[in-house]
């Protein structure tokens, strides 16, 4: 790295790490219900949602009223997106007269959309219209997102309750994340975009010509529009001079913040953030990156102050900081390595195939680390083309179950199933009752652990491995050999987890992962987070046991590593064969050759 | 259910609120504190009419214009309405042979020592408006021999159009090629 990059890497972690505290600390009084310094504004609003939706604000729910309500409302999402998607062509605001979704993808966009996942098959420019992207994927953005923060503060409520079944108000919650949090960093952040040259408008697309026609040859239709072909089976092409091209417009900033914050990741564009108009300027880039990790580094901190002892929060920032700088490196050193075989052809070694000059090479690898480890999924690099090791550490971080930060809230809730289980194994060895935070792990707790963090795993090994014997599966692979088997692993790795991003060589949009893809987002956001509810409702009704000479204090030093041992063991021990057959192999081919 | 009355009214509200109030705020904040940015950096010729915009990259390849990157859009380069890269995966055969392909057309033009990699790699978003300062300069002997010019008129302009890194430590130098191109044709006029 030149200085430059490590200066822009330093500053942007100090940066990071200077606003988990205030913005921890504003989550849990939002969440404990304690006045803010937006409660004089947002209060007026606050009571007028509540009455018109019938919610009585001091009205607590157990967890499976909680896991209900929780559904309902991802049900009215997934419903309302589906309609949306495939009536576009009768709604507002369609100036492109782009016309309906198929039925198969729409399901799987508003499933997508619906659980945080941001998966898509489709390019936004060329399928969306502007009232989907407003009233659709934007609205998703923030209330997929809110769910899973608000699933996460259900959880820490049930380590800190003692002696009852009542985690909350899902409502409430739902209402006050919405309105303290998301649309507060939103509203001031996308400002801060445009200024850098991010588009918010609502024009019609604008042609403009080119300095220079260039000509290139173009597929020959016939009158129905489908590609001639030769009698030797070859497609029939003609030269075509194009003097002008259409360029896209639309409300982007607005959508660029939330899809960062809310760590959904669905680009307006195809693109996505490597396009200029979502993501202009380096500095457009380090607002991004930094956007992405706020919420899930921040809230460890209110998971501390909730919990009453910051330290347990500030241990699960250590390990996931350090996993997520271990995987940058890995990823920068491989890029700046390069590509051998492209080397030997008299290039630079350095790999900037589907990389933006303007990010620099840090600028895009500390966004493909932040993104997949979180569970964002937006992309200003095409991870298909990074380098076998390089690419493998974004389906890494995606793989070990999005917990290095995470999605919003999920990701939290997710580390704290690893906690328990790093907690539990490292009782069976000394023999103790395992506990945590003062509440003793017992049968139930595991089992529903292990159903958290084992669900997505499970579900990207059995569908990879349909895919490999299905034709059409495989029909879809851009690249041949061990790389297209890196694509289908990533794809369904990305939907399980409910990351979003791609190896987007994969023709995504056909039926087997159109549906398959369904399923494995669904079950990869709702069985963990019914499992972990379930937890939260099991641990509150416990009574709190004080810390004796035989608890395994959770915040120091020695349990941060045992954590980390324990994630990295069990990422390991699930995924090492496929990893072996996908980027490993090719990695060996493309320096061995 | 008592809870479906909150889901479904709660789920409106917050469409009112999240896909109309506050894009529309975001848009009228954008207007009015940056109209160029918010509705696209497009760069206007005398007469006002839009030529391009700053953030969109166009395809070049008659010698007497820089450059810029391949671009891997569909129906053709730079095509502005199918964003995307190649996704070509590091050992995918068709892949190598393209980029040496690309090297042949580099050389050809007179292009000697390692190949700047960005020349020869396709962006992310097949849009890329820029190139580095080190791709630009290895072409500026041909485009001065192209237009006729001294080489070191050409780099000067060159020079005059690399940005380098925002606020001093935040992304790449870079040069972009269409602003470039267009102060070029813009000495012709003169």
């Amino acid at each position: 790295m030149n200085t430059y990059e490590w200066l822009q890497t330093i500053i942007f972690f100090v940066l990071l790490l200077a606003l988990v505290k205030p913005l921890g600390a504003f989550m849990a009084r939002v969440f404990q219900g304690e006045q803010t310094f937006l409660s004089p504004v947002l209060t007026p609003c606050e009571s007028l949602i509540y009455r018109v939706c019938g919610v009585n604000k001091d009205e607590e729910m157990g967890w499976q009223r909680y896991a209900g309500a929780m559904l309902l409302f991802n049900l009215a999402l997934f419903v309302a997106l589906f309609i949306m998607l495939m009536t576009q062509h009768l709604l507002p605001l369609n100036p492109q007269k782009t016309p309906p979704f198929t039925w198969q993808l729409a399901l799987n966009t508003a499933v997508s959309f619906t659980t945080n996942t941001n998966w898509q098959a489709y390019g936004g420019e060329q399928a969306a219209s502007y009232f989907t992207q407003l009233a659709g994927f934007a609205v998703h953005n923030f209330l997929s997102a809110a769910t899973g923060i608000v699933i996460a503060i259900a959880v820490i409520r049930g380590f800190v309750r003692r002696k009852t079944s009542l985690l909350g108000n899902f409502w409430v919650d739902m209402t006050r994340c919405t309105l303290y949090v998301l649309l507060p960093i939103s509203l001031i952040l996308s400002p801060a975009l445009v200024s850098q040259g991010v588009i918010q408008n609502f024009s019609a697309y604008k042609s403009v010509p080119l300095v220079q026609s260039t000509s290139h040859e173009k597929p020959k239709l016939d009158e129905k529009g489908s590609p001639l072909k030769d009698a030797k089976g070859n497609p029939v092409t003609q030269n075509a001079t194009p003097k002008e091209v259409t360029i896209p417009m639309g409300p982007v900033a607005s959508q660029e913040v939330i899809k960062e914050l809310g760590t959904n990741g669905g680009g307006f564009f195809n693109a996505n953030s490597a396009h200029p108009f979502e993501n202009p300027t380096p500095l457009s880039n380090f607002i991004e990156i930094l956007l992405i990790l706020l919420i899930p580094g921040s809230l460890t901190y209110t998971f501390g102050v909730m919990v009453g002892n910051t330290r347990q929060g500030w241990m699960l920032l250590g390990v996931m900081l350090f996993i997520l700088i271990g995987a940058f490196g890995i990823l920068q050193w491989a890029e700046n390595s390069g590509n051998p075989l492209v080397t030997k052809l008299g290039v630079q070694s350095i790999n900037m195939e589907g990389k933006e000059v303007r990010n620099g090479l840090a600028g895009s690898n500390l966004f493909a680390v932040a993104t997949t480890g979180t569970s964002c999924g937006a992309v200003n690099t095409m991870h298909d083309s990074l380098t076998p090791i390089g690419g493998m550490m974004p389906l890494s971080l995606i793989l070990l179950g999005e917990i290095i930060f995470g999605g919003v809230g999920s990701g939290l809730y997710t580390m704290l199933a690893f906690a328990i289980i790093a907690v539990f194994v490292s009782g069976l060895m000394i023999g103790r009752t395992p506990e945590y935070l003062g509440k003793k792990i017992e049968v139930r707790e595991m089992w529903l652990s292990i159903l958290v963090i084992l669900t997505a795993g499970v579900t990207v090994l059995i569908l990879s491995g349909i895919a490999m014997l299905t034709p059409s599966a495989v029909a879809s692979m851009a690249n041949p050999g061990a790389h297209g088997l890196s694509e289908v692993l990533y794809a369904f790795a990305s939907m399980a987890n409910n990351n979003g991003s791609a190896f987007a060589g994969l023709n995504a949009n056909v039926n087997f992962y159109n549906l398959a893809g369904s399923l494995a987002m669904t079950i990869g956001r709702y069985i963990p987070a019914i499992a972990v509810l379930a937890m939260a409702g099991s641990l509150a009704e416990k009574k709190y046991v004080p810390p004796s000479l035989g608890t395994l204090p959770t915040d120091k030093a020695p349990f941060a590593l045992w954590l980390m041992l324990v994630i990295l063991i069990i990422g390991a021990l699930t995924f090492f064969p496929a990893l072996a057959l996908g980027p490993i192999v090719e990695q060996l081919m493309m320096v061995g050759t | 259910m008592k809870d479906i009355k909150p889901a479904i009214l709660l789920f409106i509200i917050f469409t009112i609120i999240c896909g109309g109030i506050y894009p529309a705020v975001v848009t009228g904040v954008a207007y009015a504190l940056f109209p160029k940015q918010a509705a696209g950096s497009f760069i206007t010729d005398k007469n006002g009419k839009e030529i391009g915009s700053r953030l969109i990259g166009q395809p070049f390849s008659d010698p007497e214009y820089f450059w810029p990157r391949p671009s891997a859009t569909a129906e053709f380069p730079y095509n502005p309405l199918a964003s995307g890269g190649s996704n070509a995966g590091p050992t995918n055969p068709d892949y190598l042979k393209t980029v040496a392909e690309r090297v042949k057309g580099l050389r050809d033009s007179g292009i000697s020592g390692p190949i700047p990699a960005e020349l020869a790699q396709a962006s992310a978003s097949g849009l890329d408006p820029h190139i580095s300062p080190e791709a630009a300069v290895v072409q500026a002997p041909r485009v001065a021999k192209a237009r006729g010019m001294a080489e070191a008129d050409v780099v000067k302009l060159l020079n005059e159009h690399t940005e380098g890194p925002q606020l001093g430590m935040l992304g790449a130098a870079r040069v972009n090629v269409l602003e470039l191109n267009l102060a070029l044709n813009g000495l012709k006029a003169d």
